[in-house]
């Protein structure tokens, strides 16, 4: 299934490489090889910090051939949205991806981006590491945990109407497939990245059938790993303790509306969204890592715009493939290049 | 953003460490014939650690001297004599309220029960009471101990409605294995919480109203809540709205909370903010909080937390709950009573003793110890306007 993304804990905590588990991806990929990754490399600064990523790519020596795709400017038919059938088939054909801020497309009639790319590819879950990082001082030191989202249901359905007048219904749907497979992912990362405990976020003692449902997968999943701790917290009083004692989680599961509201929560405790990497994962080892920031059109083009995000997403990106030699050699350069505090962007 | 002090004409009370830092009136408070009658507010001490914190209410209102008669019940919990869940919230209960319009109360319990026709119990009452506003005061306590709050400066209100959105309690199983669960918005409800946030802010002399939604998913329901604040806003020009979308604001919330003031939410995203906001202002046992509606208001501690595993060891902090005393006799018409408490409670927990100080807020001390060191402060020669 996956492989391990960014051990950022362990490479933290000791100078080892986090030891290569053999996990079936699906698709065949032999550390040192060179493959070819899909860049979506986006709007504003987006192309930029892509830049940077390429740059810093072919400084580490990484055998990465990028594909180029860019978003249309108008609505594929085939797709219904700015993101074309080439786009959606070369990260089917590649298996992984890497993508910069997009802007969202005025006008209707068409599909979001991320709606397209998270339904066309299945991305299933969500997954942001969220850790202080050293040399970059926030009010939050010792946070390092993960949070682990699930992207196709629940809240985000899209599936409202108004019943009379002033009077509107939105449905949030949680099925048995999706949660089980979100946790099943979030215990399979917990396992292979050396994590102890997995905590389930829920709002079950109000919503009882559709969190309870939830809940009751990720105790089924539990099951199978005696060796993980498992811990199931209300979703206000998980807000209240992030905000106090943010070290005492460690990889968070969740469904749709808690987990947008948490990872962005969490982010903004190690700094914002400018420095969080991402990564979208789909089935049997398909994986779109993203810089989740904006497109910043305003200092778009002026040499100031922050890479942190995009390249740490791009360190996920190796790790997944097996490259966790490249993968700590850049994340270390990154961190080592904030913690000196000689180079940085405006942004930090 | 602590208000500033209106002129210097007016005096400050001699030991004014109002969390809003506003300082009193020169004018005496008149009251009308027979404000001085004693008032009946329902006490409702609840499970986990509401009988503790409660109790150190009753204990200091006495000392206090303020003319409340409890109408008590004590029997009333999520767990019934035989350890069952409760399912309804007993009649009596609610007609006390009504009758008395004012209650007070500790937390109630609602279990992880598997049978879905069991409302919560906190959510029965408000449905039944109509009490559709939530609101939270979060704000950063000078002088307490290191490390119990990252932030200075905040002050935040968070309205949040508080009787449809997600509590809706309307799930059903499609098929097995794939639950619907209904968020149902009103233009009714979104409305007149617009306008109470507004009211509130008017009446309390705050600058900014935000709203708190997720539009850009949610187009219609959450499009709908904004579109009521919208016209709401409008009639209060004086007062700037603004808004901003459920993910940012918590992102905003732990970088940089100055910047908030007062915030308006439905209702599951009021609970996280309020939780949040709570959080950062040193958590459930210090931030107060109250449930209103028309002919109803009901006060209790903001971060509605049973706090299970603290209950009975005689260490939960009745701060949260005697703040929202203090607001409460703010809404009964008696404020001198209202700031000798708040005076109080604020002197003992800037005292800089940490040994009076319940754990979570990095103290020594227990319930009692607190409860004891504010009723001596209330026994010390009472310090009036003029000293």
């Amino acid at each position: 299934m996956r492989r391990s993304l960014l051990g950022a804990a362990s490479v933290l905590r000791s100078n080892a490489i986090a030891p290569e588990s053999l996990v079936s991806r699906g698709f065949a990929h032999t550390p040192g090889q060179p493959f070819t990754a899909t860049l979506f490399p986006g709007d504003g600064i987006g192309p930029e910090i892509a830049e940077s990523v390429k740059k810093v790519f072919s400084a580490v020596g990484a055998s990465v051939q990028w594909d180029e795709q860019r978003v249309g400017t108008t609505a594929d038919p085939r797709t219904n949205s700015f993101v074309s059938r080439e786009n959606l088939d070369s990260v089917l054909k590649h298996r992984i991806g890497l993508k910069g801020p997009m802007a969202t497309p005025i006008g209707k009639g068409h599909r979001s981006l991320n709606l397209t790319l998270r339904k066309e590819l299945q991305l299933f879950a969500n997954v942001r590491p969220c850790f202080s990082i050293p040399g970059y001082k926030t009010r939050y030191d010792n946070v390092n945990l993960v949070t682990i989202r699930e992207n196709t249901e629940g809240e985000y359905s899209g599936l409202e109407h108004e019943v009379v007048p002033g009077v509107v219904e939105s449905l949030k749907i949680i099925t048995r497939v999706a949660s089980t497979r979100v946790a099943e992912y979030a215990f399979k990362y917990a396992a292979d990245n050396n994590r102890h405990k997995v905590t389930a976020v829920h709002k079950a003692n109000i919503m009882k059938m559709a969190d309870g449902l939830f809940i009751k997968c990720c105790r089924e999943v539990k099951e199978k790993y005696p060796d993980i701790q498992y811990e199931e917290v209300i979703v206000d009083n998980a807000c209240m303790q992030l905000v106090k004692n943010p070290a005492q989680f460690d990889v968070l599961v969740m469904p749709n509306l808690y987990g947008d509201i948490i990872s962005d929560l969490c982010a903004g405790l190690v700094g914002g969204l400018g420095l969080t990497p991402s990564a979208n994962v789909g089935h049997m080892g398909l994986a779109l890592m993203e810089a989740v920031h904006g497109t910043a059109p305003d200092i778009a083009g002026q040499d100031k715009a922050n890479p942190t995000a995009l390249l740490m997403s791009s360190v996920m990106m190796l790790r997944h493939m097996g490259e966790n030699d490249m993968a700590s050699r850049i994340q270390n350069a990154t961190l080592d290049t904030i913690a000196e505090g000689k180079y940085r962007c405006v942004a930090m | 953003m602590l208000r500033k002090a209106a002129t210097s004409a007016l005096r400050r009370n001699a030991s004014n460490t109002s969390t809003s830092g506003q300082a009193r009136g020169l004018m005496t408070y008149v009251p009308s014939p027979g404000d001085a009658r004693r008032q009946t507010v329902t006490l409702i001490p609840g499970d986990g650690i509401g009988p503790e914190v409660t109790g150190a209410v009753t204990r200091i209102v006495e000392a206090l001297g303020a003319p409340i008669q409890w109408e008590r019940f004590d029997d009333f919990g999520g767990l019934d004599s035989n350890g069952k869940p409760v399912t309804t919230v007993p009649k009596e209960v609610l007609d006390s309220i009504r009758r008395n319009q004012v209650c007070l109360k500790g937390t109630l319990f609602t279990p992880l029960s598997k049978t879905t026709a069991t409302e919560s119990l906190n959510v029965q009452m408000r449905k039944n009471l109509d009490s559709h506003v939530n609101l939270v005061h979060g704000f950063s306590l000078k002088g307490l101990p290191r490390g119990v709050i990252r932030h200075q400066d905040i002050d935040i209100v968070v309205i949040r409605e508080n009787t449809e959105g997600e509590y809706s309690g309307l799930e059903h199983e499609v098929v097995p294995d794939v639950i619907e669960s209904l968020k149902v918005i009103t233009s009714v409800k979104s409305r007149r919480t617009a306008e109470y946030a507004f009211g509130y802010a008017y009446l309390n002399n705050r600058k900014r109203v935000t709203a708190v939604h997720k539009a850009n998913i949610m187009k219609m329901s959450d499009g709908l809540f904004l579109k009521e604040f919208r016209e709401v806003a409008k009639q209060y020009p004086m007062i700037q709205s603004s808004e901003i979308i459920v993910d940012n604001t918590c992102m905003q919330l732990v970088g940089k909370p100055e910047q908030f003031d007062v915030l308006v939410t439905p209702n599951l995203y009021g609970n996280l903010v309020a939780n949040v906001v709570a959080g950062l202002c040193g958590g459930a046992g210090v931030v107060p909080g109250a449930n209103v509606g028309d002919n109803v208001a009901i006060f209790e501690q903001g971060a509605r937390h049973v706090g299970k595993d603290i209950a009975g060891k005689g260490i939960a902090n009745p701060l949260a709950t005697l703040l929202s005393t203090s607001m409460m006799f703010r809404h009964l018409n008696l404020p001198d009573f209202s700031d000798r408490l708040e005076n109080a409670t604020l002197a003992v927990v800037q005292s800089g003793d940490t040994s009076l100080l319940t754990p979570d807020l990095k103290g020594t001390g227990t319930t009692a110890t607190f409860t004891n060191a504010v009723i001596k402060q209330l026994e010390k020669k009472s310090k009036g306007r003029y000293d």
